[in-house]
């Protein structure tokens, strides 16, 4: 009889644990920088919170170019970071196609079909984003190689900067996880 | 429900969603759900065609019902019941 009671108690445990594993949590990393492949990943983090799922979004490398504030400067970059931040895309404004961008052109035919079409823009998808409670945690790293700074980032709500460690902590408790 | 119950239904709740493309339906209908108490229906208005797939599959996850699709010329209109 006590060794009943003692597995029951041993069993509530392990589906405490078990439940408190996984949340309805959706965790991407956004990892490119181009325009198309952006736009894919803002739509399934927005419609993820339908979902009534929590959404974190980190963002490394190319796809930190698409969080600058193109009416915001930079203080305080030396040299390097100064060169490569200017070769960077400043803002989604700037972003290119993955394919058949053929000198933005390409981009601007797709433009002009998603506003026929009633697609939001990456610029929308953010607002929107950031009406939902959407997180974006911005790789501290890959800003630092980008040569971009804190105060040229766009006006986020829920926006902070950190390491690998909060994507890994955040991917754990997710149901979901993509790399775009 | 046949499609003429469907048009008879009295709707508690309507959302026009046909100025959006996907994810502005689900968007929406997540939105309006909240405002509409638990049996009551909501009619989703929406010219995207992936919706019709979409919203019956998010309100089965979320716990509504979902009644039925009705095809008008352009779009299509979704109707559930809060679960």
């Amino acid at each position: 009889m006590e060794n009943i009671e003692k597995n029951i108690k041993e069993l509530q445990e392990k589906v405490a644990r078990l439940e408190k594993g996984t949340e309805d949590q959706l965790s991407m990393v956004l990892f490119s920088g181009d325009l198309d492949k952006l736009l894919a990943a803002m739509i399934i983090a927005t419609g993820a919170t339908a979902m009534d799922m929590k959404v974190k979004l980190f963002f490394t490398f190319w796809a930190t170019t698409a969080l600058r504030d193109k009416t915001k400067k930079a203080k305080s970059k030396d040299f390097m970071s100064k060169m490569f931040g200017s070769m960077l895309p400043k803002g989604t404004s700037k972003l290119k196609l993955s394919k058949m961008n053929m000198g933005g052109i390409g981009k601007s035919m797709l433009k002009s079909l998603m506003k026929k079409k009633n697609v939001a823009s990456l610029d929308e998808l953010f607002k929107t984003a950031a009406e939902l409670g959407v997180e974006i945690n911005v790789c501290e790293m890959s800003m630092d190689l980008m040569g971009i700074n804190k105060e040229e980032l766009i006006d986020y709500p829920n926006l902070n900067i950190c390491g690998v460690a909060t994507f890994l902590v955040d991917a754990e408790e997710s149901k979901i996880q993509l790399f775009i | 429900m046949t499609q003429d119950e469907l048009q008879a239904l009295t709707v508690n709740k309507s959302v026009d969603a046909r100025g959006t493309a996907c994810p502005g339906p689900l968007l929406e209908a997540k939105k309006a759900i909240g405002t509409i108490g638990s049996g009551e229906i909501m009619e989703v208005l929406s010219a995207d065609e992936g919706t019709k797939r979409d919203i019956p599959k998010w309100a089965n996850k979320k716990g509504h019902e979902y009644l039925g699709t009705v095809e008008e010329s352009g779009f299509f209109k979704i109707y559930l019941k809060k679960g």
